[in-house]
């Protein structure tokens, strides 16, 4: 690990002087920065901890908007009533996320800026633009079973890892921002941009600025949301495909639909796609799988991770179903399998995927 | 010098009044509560920025330290306090090893540098054992054969006790989804999970 000098700011406003000069990185729960410095991939040469700032700490859901600060950590929020009844999606997007060990470090502001896993952006050595703009990009052709399909450019295809930045992008999030220059709101889906010719800036974030709080507006939806993981175990792994949804039903029939990806983009990824595939509609196994389809139509394989293209639709579709309310996919799956008995659930059909990818 | 194996074992089972002191654990020092600085210094290297002081309660013990702000928490229980209860293992967030409470609640001495945990409480494997007696948890993995090479273990201890603390050991679905940070390369993850849960029930 490089020398850096340490400091725990008593006050917001003195945090963001100090994050804004030059060199400075701020901590928040450390398992991401911790972890990239001593791998001396990142190289701050001030830390700025605001781990004094207490008032960060706090979330309330029992109002209009739910109000998350930006310190709360993840498995307190992850254990919240509310969210548990709902808003499930955003329950299991941080309860399916990491270790308890880690949840109960990793802060909810810190997760959503967390960095890829990208092996070569971690290396300190490849051929990475991230990590050094202009060096290229190693995972091109390299070992990219895990990269992107959506969102990548000829620079980057690093995945965006966060599961929990995912069910956010599902539901109308706000993140509040404070920097030198004041403080500002966005929509929590302008925060990530995506790689482009300069994948080393990942956020619209300015220097100094940080994210002091997330806001999502409650919705009905948050009862029919869910969000899926799909790992390669069964636990503490992070997303091959994920996949949020929160609908909005008028009897069986969908008013309002939600869909973002994980473990397949750059970033955060919205699909108004296959949200349009959804709306007006009543759900069945057909509808969802649809909407999955359409999810990926824009998609664009590497050599070894092709079969996003078919783990990703399915896990879309999957979780329409089990957002929707598992009724329909259950009736279904008994027709299928008194028809078809040795038809092979779809996440099954995945795991042979991944041992024998074409 | 204990061998290896006797040393990873008899790491997660000691009990507190092992004839092993660690040196801050010294008895012929002052007052069990009253806190005393460290007789080793911290030795940043020559272009580095200067050390900072620490103040951190380990096992009840009050410790105040200066450190190089690059050490993590896992070092200085390790390399300052000789409590190597603690295991080194991926020492990148990973494996579950290097498990601590802080405050009461688990997490990765690994990924926690030492200069963030000022004026909190440390728990570590170390001090689990009361008078003499080990804790629950400690007797279950001895009873069930929740170990082979004994590496791991301190940590999967350590976050078994939180995980039971937190109420979730419910079943053993949920220990598996709740001790998933902490991997055994032996593979005794059966008998762990048996251990686990003969503790809740007792509870």
């Amino acid at each position: 690990m490089r020398h850096f000098t340490y400091t725990r700011p008593g006050s917001l406003e003195e945090a963001v002087r100090e994050a804004a000069e030059p060199g400075a990185a701020v901590l928040a729960g450390g398992t991401t920065l911790v972890d990239l410095m001593r791998l001396e991939v990142a190289r701050p040469r001030r830390l700025v901890d605001l781990g004094g700032l207490r008032e960060l700490r706090h979330f309330d859901t029992s109002g209009p908007v739910l109000r998350f600060g930006a310190l709360a950590p993840m498995a307190d929020v992850a254990e919240d009533p509310v969210l548990r009844d709902s808003y499930p999606a955003l329950a299991l997007s941080l309860r399916l996320a990491a270790s308890q060990q880690i949840r109960n470090a990793a802060t909810l502001g810190g997760n959503v800026l967390q960095r890829t896993r990208c092996g070569y952006f971690r290396d300190g050595v490849s051929p990475c633009n991230k990590r050094a703009p202009g060096s290229g990009c190693a995972a091109l052709d390299g070992v990219n079973r895990d990269h992107a399909v959506l969102g990548g450019s000829d620079s980057c295809v690093a995945v965006y890892p966060g599961d929990w930045g995912v069910a956010l992008a599902a539901f109308d999030t706000t993140v509040e921002l404070l920097s030198p220059q004041g403080r500002r709101t966005l929509p929590f889906t302008a925060l990530h941009r995506q790689p482009g010719q300069r994948p080393d800036q990942e956020t619209v974030l300015r220097p100094g600025e940080v994210i002091t709080s997330l806001s999502v507006r409650a919705t009905p939806a948050g009862r029919h949301s869910t969000y899926l993981k799909v790992r390669d175990r069964a636990s503490f792994a992070f997303a091959v495909a994920s996949a949020a949804v929160a609908l909005e039903l008028e009897g069986d029939r969908v008013l309002d639909a939600r869909v973002a990806l994980g473990g397949v983009a750059t970033r955060p990824w919205r699909s108004p796609e296959a949200e349009a595939e959804l709306v007006g509609h009543r759900i069945d196994p057909d509808r969802a799988r649809r909407a999955g389809e359409a999810a990926f139509a824009e998609a664009r394989p590497l050599r070894q991770n092709a079969v996003k293209l078919r783990l990703g639709p399915r896990t879309v579709a999957r979780a329409v179903l089990v957002a929707a309310g598992n009724a329909v996919e259950q009736r279904r799956a008994q027709q299928d399998a008194a028809a078809q008995p040795t038809a092979p659930a779809p996440e099954r059909e995945t795991r042979q995927n991944r041992r024998n990818p074409r | 010098m204990d061998t290896p194996d006797a040393s990873r074992s008899a790491d997660a089972l000691r009990p507190s009044d092992d004839p092993h002191p660690a040196p801050a654990q010294d008895p012929t020092a002052p007052g069990p509560r009253a806190a005393r600085p460290e007789a080793e210094t911290a030795a940043p290297g020559p272009d580095g920025p200067a050390a900072l002081p620490v103040r951190l309660t380990v096992n009840g013990e009050p410790h105040e330290l200066s450190v190089d702000p690059r050490t993590t928490l896992l070092d200085l229980l390790r390399e300052r306090l000789g409590l190597t209860g603690t295991k080194v293992g991926c020492n990148q967030g990973t494996c579950g090893a290097c498990t601590v409470h802080l405050d009461g609640r688990r997490v990765l001495s690994c990924l926690t540098l030492a200069v963030t945990v000022s004026d909190r409480e440390v728990g570590t494997v170390e001090g689990l054992a009361a008078d003499g007696e080990l804790h629950p948890v400690q007797r279950a993995f001895v009873e069930h054969d929740a170990l082979q090479c004994g590496y791991c273990t301190p940590g999967q201890i350590m976050s078994a006790v939180a995980c039971i603390q937190e109420g979730h050991a419910g079943s053993d679905e949920e220990i598996r989804e709740y001790l998933s940070g902490n991997l055994c390369r032996c593979s005794a993850y059966p008998n762990i999970v048996t251990a686990v849960r003969a503790v809740a029930e007792e509870r």
